[in-house]
C-alpha cells in the first residue's frame, strides 16, 4: 500500500521514550523514532541495537598504521635504499611518528565512514520530508513512527494504539 | 640569431650608418660582442701542456701552459680550456713564481677575460671609431715623428719584463732616437731600487730564499701577498713552518697595516711607518752597520729578542724592508742582511730583471712636465691609467689634454682613455702571443688559447705599428727568441718553451756585492707624525687595475672580511681616540686634498695611524668597480707615496660596509688549536687530548662501510696564510656566483670554502680555518632532508642533488660547520652569453631556490675515475685534486683516498696534530684540521 | 513544557527562559535572520584587504623567492617557520575543548566548542600554508607527498618535515571530520527552518538528510565520541612533532628533550587565548551573553593561567638544563637570549605569557571582559614572539663564531604575518555569518538534562 507509516508526535523526550517502550510493548516491531537531539536509552527502547562503530574505526586504526609502516618500511629498505647520514636503511624509530599519525587518521575516516553508510547517509530524499509537521523534529518536537512494513501492522490499529498515547498529533506518512 | 648579433651593436649603428665600410666593421665588432662562445681559436699554432694529448676531444679539457702578469712581472699558469674556451686556471708547477699554485688574481684571470664589459672597439674622442682609422692618423703622427727624428714622441709603460717589448722598445728608439721613455706603476718599487742605489751604487734587485732561513723579520714587508713572487715566497715560507724541533723557522714581524705574514708570525709588533723606520735604525745599531741614534725602542722586549736570534742564526737570518720603507732603510737592511752573511744562502743579488728600471714617480713626474712646457706631439700609454693613479698633485688629467695627439691601449675604455684623443681595447693574456719574465728572471712564453674575443690589440702589434712594421705579434715574438735560441733545433726548442710555460736557464744570474753605506743617511731620523697615512694595495682589487672583477670584488679581504668596499682602517684605540667606530664616515686631509671614507676599526692595526688601500673610488672601470669605496690616490701625492701625515675629521654620515663575518673571537671554543714548539714536543697529542673523554667511541647504529675510494681532506692550520687563493679557485671551478654588496649584506654569500679568521682575545694573535664542506659521515644535514636531496655516495661524498632540492633550508639549520649556501634568489646570470662561456660544463649551474656546498670537486673525482677506469686501473695518489687544494701556495691542503694506505691525506691525518671539527657532536667529518704550532722564543712563553 | 519549571542553573548553562524551541531559533536565526551590521563589514572588509595583501605577497614571493624575505645563512629559517608554529599552536584549543573536555564531561565547553573547531580549522588550514610558502621551490612541495614521486624516489621518512606533513594533515582531516558530524544535526535544523529554496537546498545538501533517527544518534554519538578520543592524543602528537622540527635538530637552543610538552602547554595558551579573542567579540556583537556567559570566559581564564604556568616552566627548564648539561653552546645560547641582540624579544615575551598573566589569581579580573580581552591579546603576541625566539635566537649564533649573524625582517615578512592574520579572520568572518556558531543540538541535549536533574 502506498503509505510510509504511522506518524506520533510528541512535545517530549520523555513522553517520546515512553510511547517507544509502550509502542514495543505493543508487540510492534518496525518502530522508529525521531528527537532533535540524542534521547539516552531511545535506542534501546525501540529493540536490541548493536554498535558497530567502535569495531570498525580499531580495523581502521590497524590498517592506517600497519600500512603506514609497511609504506616506509618498503620505500625505505626495498624500494630505493639509500645512505642518508649513516643511517641504516631500515631506522625505524624514526618511523614511529607517521605510523601513528596514520593510525589515527584511518581509525577516524572508519569511524565516520562507517557512520554515514550504516545510517544510509546521505539520504537526500525521505517520505517524511513530506510531513508538514516534520520540520520540526530538527527543533522541539519527538515523533515515533511504526512503519507500514510492520508484520502487525494495520492502520486503524495502529492509530488507535498512537492515540492511546496522548501525542499532539498522528498523522500518515504517504511513501 | 644574426639579426641579434646586429642588434647588439645597433645603438652604436645609426651614429655613422652612412659609411658602409664602417657599418661592416662595427658589424664584426658586434659578432665578437655577442659572445665569446663564437670566437674561434688563435690562427697560429699552440701547444698543450706536458702530458695532455694534443688533440681535442669534446667534453675532455686541454690544458695550456702561458703566464699572467702582476706589475709586468709574469707568473706561470696553465689555462684549461673546454672545446677552446678557457675557463680555469691552474698554476704552472715547472714555473718558479707559481710551483703549481696560484694567486687570487690569476685565478680571476678567466672572469677579466669573458667580462663584457671589456673594451670592444677603438674609441676616438670618445666615439666609436676604427682601427683603420687609427693607422690612418698615426701615420700622419709618425710623419711629423720622422720629421723631428722622434722628437715629443713619448711612451708611457710599467715596469718592462717582456724581452719582446724590450727589443721593439729599443728598435723604436734606434729609429727615433727623440724618443722619451717612461714609466709608472702605482704599486712602484723606487724605494727598493733607490735603496739598492744607495747601497751598492747600482740597480740590483734581491731574491730570497726562505726555505733557508731559520730567523726572518719583516719590516712592513708582506711578502706573500699580492706582490709577483708572493705564491713563491709563501711557499718557501711554509716550508719551513712544519713544525720540527730543529727545522722550523722564527718569524718576526713590525707592521702597520696587520698582514698575511704578520698574521704567521711568532712575534708581531704592530707600529705607525714612522717607527717602524726608527726601529730599522735601532736594529741597525744593534748589529754594528748603524750609528747611534737617538730615541728609546718602540718595542724593547721584541726588540732584544729579535737581535738576540738574529745574531744567533746569523748567515741563516734574513731582514726584509717593505716596498714602502724608504730607500735609506732598504740600504740599511742590505747592510744588515750581508752583516748577518746571508748572501748566497737566504738572499742573492741580481741584475735587475726588468729593463732598465727607473724611479716611477720621478719618471711620472718629468713626463707631466713635459706636457705642460708642451714638448709631447704624440704620447702613447701602453699600459697603466695615470689619470686615475698617478700622483695627484701632477694633475695629469689636465696635462694628459693638452696633448695633441694621445693613445691609450688598455682593456677597458678607463679613466686615462677619457682624457686621450685615442683609446685601443688592448688584448687579454690569453689572447695574445708575447713573453715576460718572472721576478727572478725566469722567462715564459705567452701564448693565446683563443682568439681575441672583442678585436683589440697586443703592446706588440701596437709598436709594430709605430714601427710600420707589418709583423704579427708571434712572428716578432718568435723573431726576438729566434736570437736566443740560435739556428740548433729551432722549433724544437720554440715547442718545449710553448709546451712548459717556461724556457730554460732563463733565470737571472746572481751578483756578489757588497754594500757600502753613506753616514749621511742615518742623518736626520723621521719626524713622529700625529696620524700617519699608510697606502697600501688593496689585497683585491690591487692598485685597481681588476675593479671590475666581481669575484675579486665579493672576496673577503683576508683581515677584515670586507668585501665590495675600501676602507680607512684604523686600530680599537686610535678609534676610540678620535671617537669614531666602524661605518662611521670620515673626511681625510692632507695637503690640501679631501676625500671622505668610510671607518673600519681593525684589531692588530697600528696605533696612530690610517690605512687606506688603492685600487677604489674608480670611474670608469665598469659596471660592476664604479663608484664603490674611495679613491686614496687623491691624498697620494709625490712627495708621499707610501706614507705622511694625515687629518682626520668626522662626518657625521655613515658609510654601509659590508662584511662575511660578523664575529672575530673565537668565544673560547677550541676551534683553531694552537701550542707552541715546546708545547708541541712535550705533548704531541696537545690537540686531541682534552677532548678524549668528549667524543663518543660508540654510535646506535652500525658504521656503514666504504671499501671503494674513501675520499678524505686534510688542512693543515700551520700552513695555511689565509690568502684566500682557495676560495676564489673553487668559484671558478664550481660556477659559484656573485651574489653583490647587498645580499652579502643580508648574509647570503655563496663561497662555497671560506676562511674564517680569529683574532686572538689575549695576544695580537690571527688564525686562520678554512672550511669546506666536511662530508660528515653521520651527516645531520641529510638526516633532516624531507626529500633525500642530500645524501651519502659509495664513496662517502656527502652530494647534493641539486634538482631533488625543495629548498627547506633544514639541513643548513642542522650542518654545524654552516658551509651550506642557499640560492635565496636568481643569483646566476642567465643572460649573458659571455659569462655561459666562462663556466665549467662538468658543474651543474644552479638555480634559485636551491641549496649547494662543497663537492669535493666531485666531477674531478669522476673524470679521474673514468680516466682511471679507461686504463683499467685504480686512481694513483695525487691524480684527483680539488680547486683549493690545486690553488694554495702553501700546500695546506691535502686530498686524496683515505683507503690507500699510501696517500698523502693518509698521511696528513696520521699526525698527531690532527682533529676534527666540532668531534664532541659527533659527525665523523672526513675534512679533519691539523692543530697549528706556532715557533715564539722559548723564554718568552716557557717560566 | 514551557509551563515546567526549571531549577536555579549554574551560570554556563543556558538560563531557564531558554526552551528547545527559543535556542534553536535564536541560533539558527542569527545565520538565517540576522542582518549583518557595520562591525562585521567593517570587519569583513579590513580582513579582505589584509588577505589580498597576502595574495599579494605571495605571488611576489613565488616570482622572486624566498630572499624577499630576511632569512639568510645562518639564520635559513624567519617569519614563515614561527607563524607556522604560532598558528598550528591557536589551532590546538578549538580540539582540546572539543575533545578533550567532552570526554572529561565538562559541560560548559558546549557553547565554545563550535566556534572554537572553526578556529582550529582555519588556524591549521593557515599553518599549513607557511612550509609550503616557505619553500625554496613551492612548486616542487608535492615531493614531500609519500609516493614515489619523482624517479622512483619516496620521501626521506627520518626527517621531521615529513611528520610534520603527516602531523598536520591528519589533524587537519580529523578536526574537519570531528566538527562536520558535529555540524550535521544543526544543519539539518537550518534546513528546515531556512525560507528560501536556496538556503534549503544548500543546507540540505550538507545536511545529508539527517532527520535525527534514534539509530542513527546512537552510531553518530559512539562516532563523535570515538573521534574525541582519537582527537586526544592526536592534539598532543601535532604540536609534539612539529617541536621535533626543532629538538631533532644539533643546534643549541633547538635540541632538547623539554621540547614537545613544551610546545604543547604553548600550544594550548595561545589557542585559549585565541578562543577568548574570539569569544568575546562574539558574545557581544551577536548578545549572546546568556549562552556565552561570564562564567565560560572565566574558565577559559583559569585555563590560561594554568597553561601559562607550563608554558613558565618550560622557560625555567631550558635554562636549568643547559646550565645543568654543562654544554658550553647550550649555555651560550641561555647567555644570547638573556642578553644578546634578541633579549628585549625575550624579556618581552617574559612579560606578556608569565608576568601579564598573574592577574587572572583574582577573580575579578577573570570576570572582566575587556581586560580578558586584552590579555588575550597580548598572551597572543608574547606567544609569537616566543615562535621567533625560538626559530632566530637559536639560529643566529651557533657552533662557529665565524658564521654568527642577524636576521632582520623585510616589508614583506611583515606582510605575510599580517596578510595571514587577516584571512583568518575573514575565514571566520564568513563562518559566524553562514554556520551556527554554538552547536544548537547540544544546548538542546544540555537543556534536557537540566530538567532531568531539576525534575
Amino acid at each position: 500500500m502506498a503509505s510510509y507509516g504511522m506518524l506520533a508526535e510528541f512535545a517530549s523526550a520523555d513522553e517520546l521514550l515512553e510511547a517507544a517502550r509502550r509502542t514495543r510493548a505493543a508487540g510492534y516491531r518496525r518502530i522508529e523514532a525521531y528527537s532533535p537531539f540524542p534521547v539516552h536509552g531511545l535506542v534501546e527502547a525501540l529493540g536490541p541495537h548493536r554498535d558497530r562503530i567502535p569495531l570498525l574505526t580499531l580495523i581502521g586504526g590497524i590498517l592506517g598504521g600497519a600500512g603506514g609502516y609497511f609504506m616506509q618500511w618498503y620505500s625505505a629498505v626495498i624500494s630505493f635504499p639509500i645512505n642518508v647520514g649513516g643511517r641504516p636503511a631500515h631506522s625505524w624509530p624514526s618511523f614511529i611518528p607517521v605510523t601513528f599519525e596514520l593510525a589515527v587518521l584511518g581509525a577516524a575516516l572508519f569511524a565516520v565512514g562507517g557512520m554515514l553508510v550504516l545510517n544510509g547517509l546521505p539520504t537526500l530524499y525521505h517520505p517524511l520530508f513530506n510531513v508538514e509537521a516534520f520540520e520540526l523534529a530538527s527543533r522541539n518536537r519527538f515523533y515515533l513512527c511504526v512503519r507500514c512494513s510492520d508484520a502487525r501492522y494495520d492502520a486503524v490499529e495502529v492509530e488507535r494504539h498512537l492515540e492511546s498515547l496522548d501525542p499532539l498529533l498522528v498523522q500518515e506518512v504517504p511513501a | 640569431m644574426h639579426d641579434r648579433k646586429y642588434d647588439a651593436g645597433a645603438d652604436d649603428l645609426d651614429a655613422f650608418a652612412q659609411e658602409r665600410r664602417r657599418v661592416l666593421k662595427l658589424m664584426a665588432a658586434a659578432a665578437a660582442m655577442a659572445g665569446g662562445a663564437c670566437s674561434g681559436p688563435p690562427p697560429e699554432k699552440i701547444v698543450p701542456y706536458v702530458d695532455t694529448p694534443e688533440q681535442s676531444l669534446p667534453g675532455k679539457p686541454l690544458f695550456y701552459a702561458t703566464a699572467t702578469r702582476l706589475s709586468g712581472y709574469g707568473t706561470g699558469v696553465l689555462v684549461e680550456a673546454n672545446e677552446g674556451r678557457p675557463t680555469k686556471v691552474e698554476g704552472n708547477p715547472l714555473h718558479p713564481a707559481s710551483l703549481g699554485a696560484t694567486d687570487v688574481f690569476s685565478q680571476a684571470a678567466v672572469l677579466q677575460l669573458w667580462d663584457p664589459a671589456r673594451s670592444q672597439t677603438p674609441l676616438r674622442d670618445g666615439r666609436v671609431a676604427t682601427w683603420d682609422e687609427f693607422l690612418l692618423d698615426t701615420e700622419n703622427g709618425l710623419r711629423e715623428l720622422d720629421a723631428s727624428r722622434g722628437d715629443g714622441l713619448f711612451v708611457l709603460t710599467g715596469a718592462v719584463c717582456s724581452p719582446t717589448l724590450q727589443s721593439q722598445l729599443e728598435a723604436l728608439h734606434s729609429r727615433y732616437p727623440g724618443m722619451r721613455w717612461h714609466q709608472y706603476d702605482p704599486l712602484h718599487r723606487d724605494n727598493e731600487l733607490r735603496g739598492s742605489e744607495l747601497a751598492f751604487g747600482r740597480a740590483v734587485d734581491t731574491r730570497y730564499s726562505f726555505d733557508r732561513a731559520r730567523v726572518v723579520l719583516s719590516l712592513d714587508a708582506d711578502v706573500v701577498s699580492a706582490a709577483p713572487h708572493s705564491v713563491r715566497y709563501a711557499h718557501d715560507l711554509a716550508s719551513l713552518r712544519r713544525p720540527h724541533a730543529d727545522r722550523m723557522s722564527r718569524l718576526y714581524a713590525l707592521e702597520s697595516f696587520p698582514g698575511l705574514i704578520g698574521a704567521r708570525a711568532d712575534h708581531r709588533v704592530a707600529l705607525p711607518p714612522a717607527d717602524i723606520e726608527r726601529f730599522a735604525f735601532r736594529l741597525g745599531r744593534d748589529l754594528g752597520v748603524a750609528p747611534a741614534v737617538v730615541g728609546d725602542s718602540p718595542a724593547p722586549s721584541f726588540e732584544k729578542a729579535l737581535v738576540d736570534d738574529l745574531l744567533a742564526a746569523g748567515a741563516a737570518a734574513l731582514v726584509l724592508p717593505g716596498p714602502a720603507m724608504p730607500p735609506r732603510v732598504h740600504a740599511l737592511v742590505h747592510a744588515i742582511n750581508h752583516r748577518l752573511g746571508g748572501q748566497g744562502q737566504t738572499f742573492e743579488h741580481t741584475p735587475p730583471v726588468a729593463f732598465k728600471p727607473v724611479a716611477n714617480v720621478e719618471s711620472i713626474r718629468t713626463l707631466a712636465d713635459a706636457m705642460r712646457a708642451g714638448r709631447v706631439r704624440m704620447l702613447v700609454i701602453l699600459e697603466g691609467n695615470p689619470v686615475y693613479d698617478a700622483p695627484a698633485d701632477l694633475e695629469f688629467a689636465a696635462r694628459l689634454r693638452t696633448v695633441a695627439r694621445s693613445v691609450h691601449l688598455s682593456a677597458y675604455a678607463d679613466e686615462t682613455s677619457a682624457y686621450c684623443r685615442w683609446h685601443l681595447p688592448r688584448v687579454h693574456e690569453f689572447e695574445q702571443w708575447s713573453d715576460v719574465r718572472a721576478f727572478d728572471g725566469t722567462a715564459s712564453i705567452v701564448q693565446p688559447i683563443i682568439a681575441p674575443l672583442y678585436g683589440g690589440h697586443s703592446a706588440h702589434e701596437l709598436l709594430n705599428v709605430l714601427l710600420r712594421s707589418g709583423a704579427a705579434a708571434h712572428d716578432t715574438v718568435r723573431g726576438v727568441w729566434q736570437r736566443t735560441f740560435g739556428n740548433t733545433d729551432q722549433d724544437e726548442r720554440w715547442r718545449t718553451a710553448l709546451r712548459d710555460g717556461v724556457i730554460a736557464n732563463t733565470r737571472a744570474a746572481a751578483v756578489t756585492l757588497a754594500p757600502e753605506l753613506a753616514e749621511s743617511i742615518f742623518s736626520n731620523p723621521p719626524p713622529p707624525v700625529d696620524l700617519a697615512i699608510n697606502f697600501v694595495a688593496d689585497q683585491s682589487v690591487r692598485d685597481g687595475e681588476f675593479a671590475n672583477n666581481a669575484w675579486l670584488q665579493e672576496l673577503p679581504r683576508s683581515m677584515s672580511k670586507l668585501t665590495w668596499d675600501n676602507a680607512a682602517y684604523v686600530s680599537p684605540s686610535t678609534a676610540a681616540r678620535l671617537k669614531i667606530a666602524s661605518g662611521d664616515e670620515v673626511e681625510l686631509r692632507r695637503a690640501g686634498r679631501t676625500v671622505r671614507a668610510g671607518v673600519w676599526v681593525l684589531p692588530n692595526h697600528a696605533d696612530d695611524c690610517v690605512t687606506v688601500p688603492l685600487g677604489y673610488g674608480r670611474t670608469r672601470a665598469g659596471p660592476v668597480g664604479d663608484g664603490i669605496g674611495f679613491d686614496a690616490y687623491r691624498l697620494r701625492t709625490l712627495d708621499a707615496p707610501w706614507h705622511g701625515s694625515v687629518e682626520l675629521i668626522r662626518t657625521g654620515a655613515q658609510r654601509l660596509l659590508v662584511t662575511t663575518q660578523h664575529h672575530s673571537r673565537m668565544e673560547g671554543r677550541d676551534l683553531v688549536r694552537t701550542a707552541t714548539l715546546a708545547q708541541f714536543a712535550r705533548n704531541p697529542q696537545f690537540a686531541t687530548d682534552e677532548e678524549i673523554e668528549k667524543v663518543p667511541e660508540h654510535t646506535l647504529y652500525p658504521d656503514r662501510p666504504y671499501d671503494g675510494y674513501k675520499w678524505g681532506m686534510a688542512i693543515d692550520l700551520n700552513a695555511c696564510i689565509g690568502c684566500n687563493a682557495c676560495t676564489i679557485a673553487c668559484q671558478a671551478e664550481n660556477n659559484i656566483p656573485v651574489v653583490g654588496k647587498e645580499q652579502v649584506l643580508r648574509g647570503r654569500e655563496m663561497h662555497w670554502i671560506r676562511v674564517d679568521r680569529y683574532f686572538h682575545d689575549h695576544d695580537s694573535g690571527v688564525d686562520f680555518q678554512p672550511v669546506p664542506c666536511m662530508h660528515c659521515e653521520h651527516a645531520p644535514c641529510e638526516e633532516v632532508c624531507p626529500v633525500g636531496a642530500t645524501v651519502h655516495d659509495s664513496q662517502g661524498l656527502n652530494v647534493q642533488v641539486y634538482n631533488r632540492c625543495v629548498g627547506t633550508r633544514f639541513c643548513s639549520n642542522n650542518c654545524p660547520y654552516k658551509v651550506r649556501r642557499f640560492n635565496f634568489l636568481q643569483y646566476v646570470d642567465r643572460t649573458q652569453e659571455s659569462l655561459k662561456a666562462l663556466r665549467n660544463p662538468d658543474v651543474t649551474v644552479r638555480e634559485r631556490g636551491v641549496m649547494e656546498k662543497c663537492s669535493y670537486c666531485i666531477q674531478r673525482i669522476q673524470r679521474g675515475r673514468i680516466e682511471a677506469e679507461r686504463l683499467g686501473r685504480k686512481l694513483r695518489d695525487g691524480e684527483v685534486v680539488t680547486a683549493c687544494q690545486a690553488a694554495c701556495p702553501a700546500q695546506a691542503i691535502s686530498f686524496g683516498d683515505l683507503n690507500d694506505p699510501g696517500s698523502a691525506v693518509r698521511a696528513a691525518k696520521a699526525s698527531p696534530r690532527n682533529y676534527a671539527l666540532l668531534a664532541e657532536l659527533n659527525t665523523r667529518p672526513r675534512t679533519t684540521y691539523l692543530a697549528r704550532v706556532i715557533n715564539p722564543r722559548p723564554d718568552d712563553t716557557e717560566e | 513544557m514551557a509551563k515546567s519549571v526549571a531549577p536555579a542553573l549554574e551560570p554556563t548553562q543556558p538560563p531557564a527562559r531558554q526552551t528547545y524551541a527559543s535556542v534553536s531559533d535564536r541560533i539558527a536565526d542569527l545565520v538565517l535572520k540576522r542582518r549583518s551590521r557595520w562591525p562585521w563589514f567593517l570587519g569583513f572588509t579590513l580582513a579582505l584587504l589584509c588577505m589580498l595583501a597576502f595574495c599579494v605577497a605571495c605571488a611576489v614571493l613565488f616570482w622572486k623567492g624566498p630572499g624577499i624575505w630576511g632569512v639568510n645563512i645562518p639564520v635559513a629559517w624567519g617569519y614563515a617557520i614561527g607563524n607556522f608554529v604560532w598558528w598550528i599552536g591557536i589551532g590546538h584549543a578549538g580540539t582540546f575543548i572539543s575533545a578533550i573536555l567532552l570526554l572529561l564531561r565538562q559541560h560548559w565547553r558546549t557553547s565554545i566548542n563550535r566556534f572554537a573547531e572553526a578556529m582550529t580549522l582555519f588556524a591549521a588550514g593557515i599553518a599549513g600554508i607557511f612550509p609550503v610558502l616557505h619553500l625554496g621551490r613551492p612548486w616542487f612541495f608535492y615531493w614531500l607527498l609519500p609516493y614515489p614521486n619523482v624517479m622512483e624516489l619516496w620521501p626521506q621518512w627520518r626527517s621531521p618535515l615529513v611528520w610534520d606533513i603527516f602531523a598536520i594533515s591528519t589533524y587537519l582531516i580529523v578536526s574537519l571530520l570531528f566538527w562536520y558530524i558535529g555540524l550535521i544535526p544543526d544543519l539539518a535544523t537550518l534546513r528546515d527552518r531556512a525560507k528560501t529554496r536556496g538556503r534549503q537546498i544548500v543546507y540540505g545538501l550538507f545536511a545529508l538528510g539527517w532527520r535525527g533517527e534514534a539509530r542513527h544518534w546512537a552510531r553518530h554519538q559512539s562516532a563523535y565520541l570515538l573521534i574525541a578520543g582519537l582527537a586526544t592524543p592526536l592534539v598532543v602528537s601535532v604540536h609534539s612533532v612539529v617541536s621535533l622540527d626543532f629538538a631533532i635538530g644539533n643546534t643549541p637552543g633547538y635540541h632538547s628533550t623539554i621540547f614537545p610538552p613544551y610546545f604543547v602547554a604553548g600550544a594550548l595558551f595561545s589557542g585559549f587565548a585565541m578562543v577568548l579573542t574570539l569569544a568575546i567579540p562574539l558574545r557581544h556583537f551577536f548578545r549572546l551573553h546568556d549562552l556565552i556567559t561570564l562564567q565560560h570566559l572565566e574558565n577559559a581564564a583559569k585555563v590560561l593561567l594554568a597553561t601559562g604556568w607550563l608554558v613558565a616552566y618550560g622557560y625555567l627548564c631550558e635554562i636549568f638544563m643547559a646550565y645543568y648539561s654543562g654544554d658550553r653552546f647550550e649555555m651560550y645560547v641561555v647567555k644570547d637570549r638573556l642578553a644578546g641582540p634578541y633579549a628585549p624579544v625575550y624579556w618581552a615575551l617574559l612579560v606578556c605569557n608569565v608576568l601579564v598573566p598573574q592577574v587572572l589569581w583574582w577573580r575579578k579580573a577573570r570576570r572582566n571582559v575587556a581586560l580578558l580581552f586584552v590579555l588575550s591579546l597580548v598572551v597572543n603576541m608574547g606567544m609569537w614572539m616566543e615562535r621567533f625566539l625560538i626559530v632566530v635566537s637559536s639560529l643566529h649564533r651557533d657552533f662557529l663564531p665565524s658564521s654568527w649573524g642577524m636576521f632582520h625582517p623585510t616589508g614583506w615578512d611583515w606582510t605575510h604575518l599580517i596578510g595571514s592574520i587577516g584571512t583568518f579572520a575573514l575565514l571566520f568572518l564568513l563562518f559566524v555569518r553562514f554556520l551556527p556558531a554554538i552547536s544548537i543540538y547540544e544546548i538542546r541535549e544540555q537543556l534536557h538534562e537540566q530538567r532531568k536533574e531539576g525534575a
